[in-house]
């Protein structure tokens, strides 16, 4: 089998223009800038333009909103899962906390909505820092399984105790000004997170977070708190978690249990794997596949989940490596079958 | 040696003990280590050496006893903070970033609160990015400065330069005292060679050393003072040649010279 006649691999080299635009020379040619730019570019102004291009068919503007908050929390999940170290089936618990704290800031002090949400992001993130602090010292596995616990536990305890308004939840809540307000300010958040992130996980800073994923003794031996760190992860992807569930009360103009719901949790791990993990915009290109297809899926009943199921195994048996990785490649290298 | 004698150890170890469930892995072990030493700690498989590192820097627990550090009790502190205090070491098992360049592994000792409070390497925080830096500190500790290799991933590096590595990660934190666990292990002849006189000019600098240590021939170049420990006891201390002469000490290397009747 070894070097037999006929043999081929594959090889891959990397494009021209891609070792060209590496450095700051990529700057002296608009070829290059176009070859860094074009990709980016293609991001932002299609998640732009998708309301206008969808302006005929409300139903499809609203599942825009929805790509959006699943994609918030599937950038956290990602950031959390690859470059922190922590799994965190924690979704629903994140959104359904920003959803209650934007739900009572508005209904009981009468705070208006686009101040609402700035303040329930922040707000809803330290207290489900706080809430996780116990559970951070755990790893991997052990801190998926205590985390998927929050969002089952805080809907039992709202319905048991019977506060924040019990099952009914809280109604009443002020809905946005603007349709296209509503819209592109969530938007321009994803496109501002992703890249945020990006930047904030090549940064020295990042770098930390980064060894607390791969080693976390090492750290420690380096003179550096991992807690604090670790709880600076969990602010952020919840703070992001927090943003799509108070956006989401003042889209429905309600808050409820089924903002714990565990599709919050678990979608953002699917749009990661489909999308790719550890490259931040992977998750969200998921999301913009993930989410439409399950709208689409509503006709099938209950065979949903089936073809959901199988697509996703599609997925993780033929490309595991997520399409973002897959795209990236392709961008950036040329393949050739040689003989060997 | 004599000199530092009379004042205030930097390091103190008093009585200090670890059990793992029955097994007894450290009982009542005390060391002293003077500024500028270099103390070794050797002892058969099993002794408690590495034990004996991970019970002073914080990583396990000790059931009981104290560490004082530069006049702290830093008894069961968290390593993160006994660290900061300066006092470091290197893992047996090396414990690089693997998915990162080998320089990039000191950004993040270089961003601990330690570093930046004396302001990196040589004033670095303020001579340039952490990255200078850290390819500044990898050059001191043996990574050839205008080679790839500084700039290739920790996954890719061979074991001397992981060894190297985990040194230079204590550097970076511009430490009082380096606990080096085996860090001749795993080397070769000519790796082993050049750590040597790597680990004699750390000691020129004023960093004081414990080494633990299998190598003994290298060891006994570099320690003044040794302690050997075995089965969780320390049976001898001196230097090296005194060590040696312990009877228990030859017992524990080589075996007894009794023979024993097995009948």
């Amino acid at each position: 089998m070894f070097g037999s006649k006929g043999d081929r691999r594959k090889e891959r080299l990397d494009r021209g223009i891609k070792v060209r635009s590496d450095g700051v020379y990529a700057i002296s040619s608009w070829r290059e800038i176009t070859y860094l730019i074009a990709p980016r570019l293609l991001f932002i102004l299609g998640l732009a333009l998708a309301p206008l291009a969808l302006g005929a068919a409300p139903y499809w503007q609203r599942v825009i909103s929805i790509i959006c908050v699943y994609a918030l929390l599937a950038i956290g999940f990602d950031f959390l899962a690859n470059y922190v170290g922590l799994v965190s089936l924690g979704g629903g618990f994140y959104v359904g906390v920003g959803a209650y704290v934007s739900a009572l800031l508005n209904t009981h002090y009468g705070i208006p909505p686009l101040l609402c949400v700035p303040l329930a992001m922040i707000l809803g993130a330290v207290i489900c820092t706080i809430l996780f602090l116990p559970c951070l010292p755990l790893r991997g596995v052990y801190f998926a399984i205590v985390s998927l616990m929050y969002p089952l536990l805080a809907a039992r305890i709202i319905e048991a105790l019977d506060i924040f308004g019990g099952t009914d939840g809280i109604l009443g809540v002020d809905g946005f000004p603007n349709i296209w307000l509503e819209q592109y300010i969530l938007i321009l958040s994803v496109i501002v997170i992703v890249f945020a992130l990006r930047r904030l996980v090549e940064e020295d800073v990042g770098l930390v977070f980064r060894g607390v994923k791969d080693n976390d003794q090492a750290v420690k031996a380096s003179g550096i708190n991992i807690t604090v760190y670790k709880a600076l992860g969990v602010f952020i992807a919840s703070s992001l978690g927090c943003l799509g569930g108070a956006w989401l009360t003042h889209m429905y103009m309600w808050a409820g249990l089924s903002q714990f719901a565990l599709d919050f949790s678990i979608i953002p791990i699917a749009a990661t794997v489909v999308g790719g993990g550890g490259t931040i915009v992977g998750p969200v290109i998921g999301c913009l596949i993930l989410v439409p297809v399950s709208e689409l899926l509503r006709d099938f009943g209950s065979l949903r989940i089936a073809v959901y199921s199988i697509i996703l195994t599609a997925f993780i048996v033929f490309k595991s490596e997520g399409i973002m990785p897959y795209a990236a490649r392709k961008y950036e290298q040329f393949e050739r079958w040689v003989e060997i | 040696m004599e000199l530092t004698m009379g004042s205030e150890p930097l390091l103190s170890v008093q009585n200090i003990s670890k059990k793992f469930g029955g097994v007894l892995a450290l009982s009542t072990v005390s060391l002293d280590v003077f500024r500028g030493d270099i103390v070794g700690i050797i002892g058969p498989n099993g002794s408690g050496k590495t034990t004996m590192v991970n019970a002073i820097t914080g990583f396990i627990r000790a059931d009981s006893g104290t560490v004082h550090f530069d006049g702290h009790n830093i008894t069961n502190w968290q390593p993160h903070k006994i660290a900061a205090e300066g006092l470091t070491r290197t893992f047996q098992v090396m414990r690089p970033y693997f998915s990162l360049p080998a320089y990039k592994n000191l950004i993040v000792p270089l961003f601990s609160p330690r570093a930046r409070k004396t302001g990196g390497w040589r004033g670095g925080g303020k001579m340039g990015s952490r990255d200078t830096v850290a390819v500044d500190i990898l050059e001191e500790i043996g990574f050839e400065r205008d080679s790839y290799v500084p700039f290739k991933t920790a996954s890719s590096l061979p074991t001397g330069y992981l060894k190297r590595l985990e040194l230079a990660r204590c550097l970076a934190l511009r430490p009082e005292l380096i606990i080096c666990d085996e860090v001749f292990s795993g080397l070769s002849m000519s790796e082993m060679a050049s750590m040597v006189p790597l680990i004699e000019k750390l000691q020129m600098e004023g960093i004081t050393l414990v080494m633990v240590e299998h190598r003994l021939r290298e060891l006994f170049r570099l320690a003044g003072r040794v302690v050997v420990l075995n089965f969780g006891c320390k049976i001898a201390e001196g230097t090296a040649e005194e060590v040696m002469q312990y009877p228990e000490v030859k017992e524990a290397y080589f075996g007894s010279e009794e023979v024993y009747d097995y009948v």
